[in-house]
């Protein structure tokens, strides 16, 4: 079963007789993890996506923080699967080379009611099960964080709040799901399901499959696991739930030049009051700073652009939480989707009679979540005793994936791999350091991109303070020929 | 420090940056200097910014005579190599490992190149969308006039559709002139100054002869489509009132930002407004042994400008590497409203004289026969009237015997207009 038919590129599609065990709709962080759990069973697994490329949704734009899960609610599904999924998101980027940088992160409170809130916020992260915090006067916030503007109360330090690149978690997932097997359809949009097209028969579950229709062609599965992120509600009507909508909530992020790093070395984190959540100033892994987001529910699912009011209300932060920073020069501005439902908590849940388990409503601490959230659908799915899952002992070793972490040893940086393979030495992307080694492995991985975006989100390359003024006709021609190549 | 390093090497002087200011540096103190001159250049060639703009004019205050672009670099490069300095091509330096010391990356390997002096020389690039913080979406068909110039002349790219071009530079003349060779119409320039900003000739040569409507006052409020671009909204600034052009490409031109990361992360001092390094005016940063050129210090002024900032710093590098004695003796030159730097922005005492006589100043207003003065502890010491009009979007060229009257223990002075 492993890796007869791996990543299957477009243009080919499975015969229309094979029958998956399970096919998981959605290719972002969640479904991507669901997926490589399953494929960890002697199971033929599918995984299907509307968009080009995994990640490529609500994944891809996020803050990118791996939250301890301290300002979960206590007792909610989101507390525990945050709180799991942040040892196990740990273990599994330590096993992949998935960058983690642990910078820490401060609450600070600018007011009476922000002051008065921490205490509270301590007690939280307590029955939430972390209990690391620590409460600190003003003169030590300026201490850890001396560049934020004037008018600090009070801090509440989380020190295990850390910052991660999303891109590469969801493009690790996937990649280990493909070489243990499953099989990746892209740019396939659902468009209807039939769950009734084979009742089982004669009692038999096992017999049953459920049909799939998709843009690209039908598929058949005996399983079907929605983390159709945002349009998980969508698929849910299909198989003829009525429990919840997606209201997808923009936010949008400024991101600043790396020169102005220094100004802030751990996430500053505002405190939740009766005017909203606020807003955040982070480091990236990528060594620059990032503010943001801005919160605002909107009907357009596709709709990811920015708006004069999103800059005009993260400047104005801006000016109040760190005026030093309104000096530095912008790199990039991006504005991403939550999915947001009506309910507080995620939806997780498996519907035995259709043979159908759903991951919704998962918001921005999905990241740190998903590979909780898979072993925890998974276990539900295995509760029913309708799928026999047999584990597999012919896994391969996780994928080594390339570090895009500036905190950790990069390819221009290495004397010993430049040695040995010189186009890890010729740097094509001058803002990012991506060297034309870093690009070529890139095109060649499991999963290789099919788009500038794909590659940029693999690479960094583009992703600097020019936007491709100096490389972007270079990487436009790598990525043209790669896709030559390929067809 | 940062990575590994496999190779050491030590050099009389490193050029960072290949392009006119560099290679003109190169080509003269290759044959003054004893020891080896070497430039860095990441770029697989030499030659800058000129590689990839395919019209003439370039050539013509340093050479003589005017070539177009790719002539103007090959000429350079042949000539800096001729002369002797060694011209190290993909080659990037990443960082410094000491006071003129500098980590680079190759293809060869990760070295350190000690030097005895270092020019920086690392030119400028145009803000992209984000920078300039024009909101919508990011869509394939956004690009820089950098980025256009490389696809269509050094990649061969040709795409049809429309474009609208931000600025009215004359750079932004040159996309208009790439867009019509990759067989893309420029259905509109739109620019925030009143009036054209272009060299007169070149604006009237290019409204003609390309048709293309240059509409002024008119800032770019949006950029529309999800995955690829479909217009542009625009906004008359003095009514406010909004548009929609329909087009398949933006191309964001000018808006020139110094490449100044290597001068900051040296922590050498920078210049708040044009955000260059402050130099002298023998082009000596705030680090002794380390001088800067050419567009990295005015924004941007044409390539024969900046090559001739090449020829100038050579004396001054001479100067340090023979042991003269450093003279701190200098005084800040501050920009005075309308003009939003002045480059070089210190008066050195005993080498009173700027690249070709002249300080440059970027003016955010247009004035006509300005009359340029220079005030010291509130008395004016200097005054000369041009008869170049000043005009945002080109830099202003300022004689320097408007300093002529500096005391040197009169503290900072003051350039503005009159």
């Amino acid at each position: 079963m492993s890796g007869t038919l791996a990543w299957v590129p477009p243009g080919t599609w499975p015969s229309p007789d094979q029958v998956y065990d399970v096919t998981v709709v959605g290719a972002g962080l969640v479904g991507a993890a669901i997926a490589r759990a399953l494929a960890g069973y002697e199971l033929s697994v599918a995984i299907l996506d509307a968009r080009d490329d995994v990640g490529d949704g609500t994944s891809k734009a996020n803050t990118a923080i791996l939250h301890t899960g301290f300002d979960a609610t206590p007792g909610t599904l989101e507390s525990r699967l945050v709180r799991r999924g942040y040892d196990l998101l740990s273990a599994y980027a330590r096993e992949c080379g998935i960058p983690v940088e642990p910078t820490g992160a401060v609450l600070v409170a600018w007011d009476d009611e922000q002051q008065a809130a921490l205490p509270g916020l301590r007690a939280k992260a307590s029955a939430n099960g972390y209990q690391r915090t620590s409460l600190i006067d003003a003169d030590e916030v300026y201490a850890m964080l001396p560049h934020l503007g004037p008018g600090v109360r009070a801090g509440l330090t989380v020190p295990d709040e850390s910052v991660t690149c999303t891109w590469t978690t969801s493009l690790a997932l996937a990649t280990d799901a493909v070489r243990r097997g499953a099989h990746l359809l892209l740019g396939a949009e659902v468009l209807a399901v039939d769950v009734t097209g084979a009742p089982a028969r004669d009692g038999d579950p096992h017999d049953a499959w459920t049909a799939i229709r998709t843009t690209r062609g039908s598929i058949r599965t005996r399983w079907l696991v929605n983390a159709a992120g945002l349009g998980s509600d969508h698929v849910d009507r299909m198989m003829g739930f009525d429990r919840f909508t997606i209201t997808p909530r923009k936010g949008e992020l400024l991101v600043f030049d790396k020169q102005s790093r220094p100004l802030a070395r751990h996430i500053v984190l505002p405190v939740p009051s009766k005017a909203g959540k606020g807003v955040l100033i982070s480091p990236t892994v990528y060594g620059n700073l990032m503010v943001g987001p801005t919160a605002q529910d909107i009907d357009d699912r596709t709709d990811t652009s920015t708006t004069e009011a999103g800059f005009a209300f993260l400047r104005d932060k801006l000016a109040a939480l760190m005026p030093a920073l309104q000096d530095e020069e912008i790199t990039a501005t991006y504005a991403g989707l939550r999915a947001a439902t009506e309910h507080a908590d995620y939806v997780v849940d498996v519907d035995a009679n259709r043979r159908y388990a759903v991951a919704g409503g998962i918001r921005s601490t999905g990241l740190t979540a998903c590979m909780a959230i898979a072993e925890h659908l998974i276990g539900l799915v295995q509760e029913t005793g309708l799928l026999e899952m047999r584990e597999r002992n012919d896994l391969p070793d996780a994928p080594a994936m390339p570090n895009l972490g500036e905190a950790f040893l990069r390819p221009y940086q290495d004397a010993d791999r430049i040695a040995a393979d010189p186009e890890y030495g010729h740097v094509i992307c001058f803002c990012e350091r991506v060297t034309a080694g870093e690009i070529r492995d890139a095109l060649a991985a499991t999963i290789p991109p099919t788009t500038l975006g794909g590659l940029r989100r693999r690479t960094r390359v583009m992703n600097g303070r020019c936007q491709g003024f100096f490389c972007g006709a270079q990487v436009r021609a790598m990525l043209d020929a790669a896709g030559r190549d390929r067809s | 420090m940062t990575g590994t390093f496999s190779q050491q090497a030590h050099v009389r002087v490193a050029i960072i940056g290949g392009g006119p200011s560099g290679l003109r540096a190169a080509a003269e103190l290759a044959g003054l200097v004893d020891g080896e001159v070497l430039v860095i250049e990441r770029e697989s060639a030499a030659g800058g910014i000129p590689r990839h703009c395919a019209h003439t004019g370039f050539g013509i205050r340093d050479l003589g005579r005017s070539m177009s672009g790719p002539a103007y670099a090959r000429r350079l490069t042949e000539r800096a190599v001729r002369a002797g300095a060694r011209v190290m091509t993909s080659s990037m330096v990443t960082g410094w490992a000491g006071e003129r010391a500098l980590e680079v990356t190759s293809p060869a390997g990760r070295m350190i190149v000690q030097a005895d002096v270092v020019i920086l020389a690392t030119g400028a690039r145009e803000r992209p969308q984000p920078a300039r913080l024009i909101p919508g979406a990011r869509s394939a068909g956004v690009l820089t006039s950098g980025e256009l110039q490389g696809l269509v002349h050094l990649d061969g790219r040709r795409f049809g559709g429309r474009a609208v071009v931000v600025g009215s530079e004359l750079v932004s003349w040159s996309a208009v002139l790439t867009l019509r060779e990759a067989g893309c119409r420029t259905v509109a320039m739109a620019t925030q100054a009143e009036q054209r900003e272009a060299y007169g000739l070149v604006g009237a040569l290019g409204r003609l002869a390309l048709r293309v409507p240059v509409l002024t006052s008119t800032r770019v409020t949006r950029v529309l489509g999800q995955q690829a671009v479909t217009g542009v909204e625009v906004e008359a600034i003095d009514s406010g009132e909004r548009r929609i052009i329909d087009c398949e490409i933006v191309v964001f031109s000018a808006d020139w930002i110094p490449d100044s990361e290597l001068a900051r992360a040296a922590g050498l001092r920078m210049d708040a407004m044009s955000k260059a390094p402050v130099v002298d005016t023998a082009l000596r940063t705030s680090r002794p042994g380390v001088f800067a050129i050419g567009n990295l210090l005015h924004p941007v002024d044409t390539a024969d400008i900046a090559a001739l900032d090449g020829a100038a710093v050579v004396s001054h590098v001479m100067a340090f590497l023979g042991g003269s004695s450093m003279s701190s003796d200098s005084i800040d030159l501050i920009a005075q409203e309308p003009f939003r730097w002045i480059a070089p922005a210190r008066l050195r005492m005993d080498a009173r004289t700027p690249p070709r006589g002249r300080l440059l100043a970027w003016s955010d207003e247009r004035r006509y026969l300005p009359t340029i003065v220079a005030t010291q502890a509130g008395r004016v010491i200097g005054s000369v009237r041009s008869p170049w009009p000043c005009v945002p979007g080109r830099v202003f060229r300022i004689p320097v015997r408007v300093l002529s009257g500096a005391d040197p223990a009169g503290g900072p002075i003051t350039i503005g207009l009159r």
